[in-house]
């Protein structure tokens, strides 16, 4: 007995050690359950004022060009009113407005957090569940998609940004239809891959990708990006795609929250049909 | 002691500072991430008792991880560099020893010796952190060039601080 106490005082430093890397890998499995939310904590309040200061900044930086997107974004906007389109029969408005059923609502939202040079990026966003806001809900911006909502706190969310290793968004090319799932590799924050899509598909250098509506997180038809590059590989029954994102993570501002007012209709629905299989 | 201790304190602000507040958000074509508040852990006294060591460590790395939004990633990364720097230092101890009051430092030691010293433990950091936060062995070769990228990043970023900090040392070293 005496041994043992004589052992474990020589070895002091050694048990430390370990306790206090078992201490933070208990942190660590502890956060990744949580999504990272814990810095959404009421206790990290100092933590969520420094990084608003930082984005402060970082938003009058970005000020000039975001002034720009903003009124590109406006102007595509107007062009969309009905006062921009010439009316041949003003009955057919009316019977417009009985037979549209607004499915999607935005919320619009401040990027107060965000990475792109980690191989799993978060953004951490102004708007909570006071706000409306649910997690599963998708996250876009005004040319381009940026994540899903992971976890949400009273005033903020933390969004699983499209720079992230479990990211697959449901996609396809515009042109023929074809859907695949896009993911990101962790190399260039500029570019995703597109894989899935079947060797016999034509896939041309230029083409649009968009989402589909299968997730019922995004719209169908929100832009993702084009084509750069495309390889088929020996043997492969699948095209190895890069798609150049239209979203520019390294300077993302704002950026909008889709509600789709019908998902859990649609999730319910597909639901009772598995089940029944 | 207590004007040790202050300068030791203010040394952890200001590199938290940095580091949280500049280098967070510099992004060097997406492959390099410098952590230049490795310097504190690097610059604590060499007589540091080893048990302190670890825990200011530790306290260091949850800060950091904090803003990361990352918990325990830096913690870990950390405590592996504090768990070797006795032993790194004793192999590489100058044949008459150390100081009491010893701090490494290019002023105290020569930039040789400090450039050996920190390349070391600045890629254990970085290699620990980079493969935990990526956990999977199947981007290995992208992951050791991301890791061997923001050390060499790191260590200039460090020697320059080191450069730049140069000054007459207080009395009691010779």
């Amino acid at each position: 007995m005496r041994l043992l106490f004589l052992l474990l005082w020589r070895n002091n430093f050694t048990i430390v050690f370990f306790l206090l890397q078992g201490l933070s890998f208990y942190l660590l499995i502890e956060n990744n359950k949580y999504q990272n939310a814990t810095v959404l904590n009421a206790t990290n309040a100092v933590v969520t004022k420094t990084t608003e200061g930082v984005s402060y900044v970082r938003e009058y930086i970005h000020l000039r060009e975001n002034n720009q997107f903003l009124a590109d974004e406006n102007a595509r906007l107007r062009a969309q009113l009905r006062e921009a389109s010439y009316q041949s029969d003003t009955n057919h408005t009316q019977i417009n407005d009985t037979l549209t059923k607004q499915q999607y609502t935005f919320i619009t939202a401040k990027v107060i957090n965000n990475s792109v040079n980690r191989r799993n990026n978060y953004i951490t966003l102004n708007k909570g569940k006071l706000q409306g806001v649910r997690p599963e809900m998708g996250v876009i911006t005004s040319n381009g998609i940026a994540g899903i909502v992971k976890q949400v706190s009273d005033h903020y969310c933390t969004v699983m940004s499209l720079l992230h290793k479990d990211s697959r968004i449901s996609a396809k090319i515009k042109s023929n239809n074809f859907f695949g799932s896009l993911v990101w590799d962790g190399s260039d924050p500029r570019f995703a891959s597109l894989n899935e899509i079947d060797k016999t598909v034509p896939v041309k250098i230029g083409d649009t990708i968009v989402t589909t509506s299968f997730s019922s997180i995004f719209p169908a038809d929100i832009l993702i990006g084009v084509v750069s590059s495309k390889e088929l590989r020996k043997g492969s029954n699948f095209h190895d795609i890069r798609v150049k994102l239209t979203t520019r993570f390294d300077n993302l501002t704002y950026v909008y929250i889709v509600d789709n007012l019908m998902k859990n209709e649609q999730r319910l629905l597909e639901e009772q049909s598995n089940t029944q299989d | 002691m207590i004007q040790d201790i202050l300068r030791i304190l203010f040394r952890f602000l200001v590199l938290m500072l940095v580091q949280v507040l500049v280098l967070n958000n510099v992004e060097l074509g997406g492959y390099i991430n410098p952590f230049l508040y490795v310097l504190f852990l690097l610059t604590l006294p060499v007589k540091i008792p080893k048990v302190l060591l670890l825990i200011v460590a530790m306290a260091t790395g949850l800060t950091i991880d904090m803003f990361q939004n990352t918990m325990g990633m830096h913690a870990s990364a950390c405590l592996v560099l504090a768990f070797l720097r006795p032993s790194w230092l004793k192999i590489i101890a100058p044949r008459d020893g150390y100081d009491t009051e010893a701090i490494p430092s290019i002023r105290q030691f020569g930039y040789r010796w400090f450039l050996a010293y920190s390349a070391v433990l600045v890629f254990l950091h970085h290699f620990i952190l980079f493969y935990i936060e990526v956990f999977r062995m199947s981007e290995f070769m992208n992951t050791f060039l991301r890791i061997l990228l923001s050390s060499a990043v790191t260590l200039l970023l460090i020697m320059l601080s080191q450069f730049m900090t140069l000054r007459p040392e207080r009395s009691g070293k010779q």
